[in-house]
């Protein structure tokens, strides 16, 4: 699909797409692109190729090799340039073609990308995203299916930001491009492509640092962001079924968290079930989990729980669903949280 | 039989022997007798700075600091043959390259004793700050280029960093993209000789650092980094190039610290008495000195005046930093984001509570 093509249209700001969430981060990405001329992209396979996931495809056809840049094969140097562009005002949004391969960021992330103003006291700064896919459940190749957004959550100075649908995609991703500081935007590979929906390119960017309630409920708050919230909303129609209902909040802003929006929400149902693919040891649910403890504990009717993956090396593809959180799993965490509550 | 595909040639410049004796013509622009000075007077001007904060930090005012004794050429070259809108993505060991650039002398006293307002450079608002995690900053000046490549601005990025940085992925990456990309780039490496106990000789065994940049594709220079003309005359024939679009060079300035890594360091652990008496013997002021009395361009009396200049420059700054209260506490939270999220707001005000009236004066100096 030619997204970038399309929105080229004289009405392409009230046009709507039925598109997936890959086509949403190239529509949002377009957009961007149209209007701010410091916003370029960045990284390997980008131009010609549009993106091993075809998130930019057809961008260097519209906006040129100047602003859409093939890299050399050099993690550390696609997001080092990055930060040396966005001291100098462009807004680069620079791709890592799979969240297995970021690590080697991790030096210019932690070390300059998220502190760049806090050490200028304001001088310089960084107002540039880091893309990456990640996640199971596409059956892909070692290294290739990790979910780690907890590394970068815990380092000040750095906004951590994971859509779950292609409306957020959309969304968040123009909010993240517009923002001044450094972003760490992570798509669930999982569901680049699971589902369509509506959406229109009006250039309405989502807020960051706020989570979406997604579904209003009564008895049990079910937090979880990225893919998970497919198993999450499947796992709402269940217990609905069983008379359980189930508030669905997607947390969207990994970091900073938007606690407040839990807090009410926990204050409400009493209840509280977090799901995420991550491991669960220091996990972004323990966080959540911690700050309930603090925060919440008159209102909790039962424990917090997690539905999290293992601690364990994501298992190759033959075993990988046996790894992620199912909707069963989810189902049983609440039920029990039911059954076992005061 | 194997044919030759391509031939590799590691060009060696200097002018000027330990000596001050001229080995060949200096080039045209040395006949400007104000920027020979200037020279002269900043690399004094720094020594004598340099060796005052490491005093400071010996009496308990100062923060870990990492002297640049012996390597004044190299920096004051960078600073005086940088265009202003040129930007300088340094090391830590830039000293004399950011005096000249206008980072004031209370702000580096301010960096190393612990307050970040010492980046906040007044003089020069697009230089880079520190940059401590080695050779990091290579791929910011890779960026910093790549800025000025998309805008069309015939401007460069100049990066400094030491020998031990030579072998690390992102000066590689960076010199890569620079020869790839053909960005206007200025790669300058302090070859001090050590990177804090491991000498060059174990860092790589490449013959030189200069052929570095032969894997990249782009033009690799070899100078004595103590000859301040040489290493001039290489930093501008780089400059020119960047700013014609001619692409980046890699410029091996080769000195010798001779002080210790930083004043954490204790260098007589793991250096020989003979190795540095040998390094005292090409520093770059006296042969800069000896020249400049040799062409009556220089004399005693100026020497003494320049002395007596320097400390008092010195003494202002020493003052000044001393005299400047510590942020408040809460400030560590001013300059994380450019808007302030929710949850920090809430630890701001916790800080600012816990250090009460007269929290901002605990923690100085």
């Amino acid at each position: 699909m030619n997204i970038a093509a399309k929105s080229d249209t004289a009405d392409a700001s009230v046009v709507s797409h039925k598109i997936t969430m890959v086509e949403a981060v190239n529509l949002a990405l377009a957009r961007a692109m149209q209007e701010d001329e410091n916003v370029v992209v960045l990284g390997e396979d980008v131009g010609v190729n549009g993106g091993v996931f075809r998130a930019t495809v057809n961008l260097r056809e519209e906006f040129g090799l100047k602003r859409v840049m093939d890299t050399p094969l050099a993690e550390t140097l696609i997001a080092g340039m990055a930060i040396g562009m966005a001291a100098q005002g462009i807004r680069p949004v620079a791709e890592i073609q799979f969240m297995g391969f970021i690590y080697a960021t991790m030096e210019q992330i932690v070390s300059h990308a998220s502190r760049m103003r806090n050490r200028t006291r304001g001088r310089l700064s960084c107002p540039m995203v880091l893309r990456a896919p990640f996640g199971g459940g596409i059956h892909a190749p070692e290294h290739h299916s990790e979910s780690t957004e907890t590394l970068f959550a815990h380092i000040p100075g750095l906004r951590v930001v994971i859509p779950s649908s292609p409306r957020r995609a959309y969304g968040l991703l123009l909010a993240a491009i517009r923002n001044d500081d450094p972003v760490v935007f992570l798509e669930p590979k999982r569901i680049y492509r699971a589902s369509s929906q509506d959406v229109t390119d009006d250039g309405q960017a989502l807020p960051l640092d706020t989570c979406f309630t997604l579904r209003e409920g009564t008895d049990i708050t079910l937090v979880s962001w990225g893919a998970m919230i497919q198993e999450t909303l499947q796992a709402a129609d269940q217990l609905l079924e069983q008379d359980i209902s189930a508030e669905v909040i997607d947390v969207a802003s990994i970091s900073p968290l938007d606690m407040a929006t839990i807090r009410t929400s926990v204050a409400k149902t009493g209840r509280c079930c977090i799901v995420h693919e991550a491991a669960r040891t220091h996990g972004v649910g323990a966080e959540i989990a911690a700050e309930l403890s603090e925060s919440s504990l008159f209102d909790l009717k039962a424990p917090v729980s997690r539905v999290t993956g293992y601690d364990t090396v994501m298992p190759y593809y033959r075993n990988e669903m046996h790894y992620m959180p199912t909707v069963e799993r989810i189902c049983e965490a609440a039920t029990i949280l039911m059954e076992e509550g005061l | 039989m194997m044919q030759k595909t391509f031939d590799f040639f590691i060009p060696y410049n200097r002018f000027m022997n330990e000596q001050g004796k001229l080995e060949q013509a200096l080039p045209e622009w040395s006949r400007d007798q104000e920027r020979l000075i200037e020279a002269y007077e900043t690399m004094v001007l720094i020594r004598n700075f340099d060796q005052k904060v490491v005093a400071l930090q010996r009496t308990g005012k100062m923060g870990t600091y990492p002297s640049i004794l012996g390597q004044e050429a190299i920096g004051v070259a960078v600073g005086q043959t940088m265009r202003k809108d040129d930007v300088l993505i340094p090391y830590y060991r830039d000293l004399p390259a950011q005096y000249l650039r206008g980072v004031r002398l209370v702000e580096t006293l301010l960096y190393w004793g612990g307050d970040e307002r010492g980046s906040q450079y007044q003089h020069c608002p697009e230089d880079f700050p520190n940059c401590v995690p080695i050779s990091t900053q290579m791929c910011h000046a890779a960026g910093v280029a790549t800025a000025f490549k998309i805008r069309g601005e015939k401007r460069a990025a100049v990066v400094t960093c030491g020998d031990g940085a030579t072998s690390k992925g992102d000066f590689l990456e960076s010199l890569n993209v620079a020869g790839v990309w053909q960005l206007p780039m200025v790669i300058v490496v302090n070859n001090n000789q050590w990177a804090i106990s491991t000498p060059r000789k174990v860092q790589s065994a490449g013959q030189t650092i200069a052929q570095k940049a032969i894997g990249a594709g782009i033009e690799g220079i070899q100078v004595d980094g103590n000859d301040y003309f040489a290493i001039s005359d290489a930093v501008q024939h780089a400059l020119e190039k960047a700013h014609a679009g001619k692409g980046a060079t890699l410029i091996e300035a080769i000195s010798y610290r001779l002080g210790d890594h930083t004043t954490a360091d204790d260098a007589t652990r793991y250096r020989s008495k003979e190795d540095l008496k040998a390094g005292w013997e090409k520093e770059p002021i006296q042969r800069l000195r000896h020249y400049l009395l040799s062409q009556n361009l220089w004399s005693e009396s100026q020497e003494k005046e320049l002395q007596n200049k320097s400390t008092k420059i010195i003494e202002t700054a020493v003052s000044d930093y001393l005299n400047t209260p510590p942020e408040p506490p809460e400030s560590m939270f001013d300059h994380l984001f450019a808007d302030m999220p929710a949850p920090l707001i809430e630890q701001r005000i916790d800080v600012k509570s816990l250090a009460g009236p007269g929290g901002t004066q605990q923690g100085s100096h």
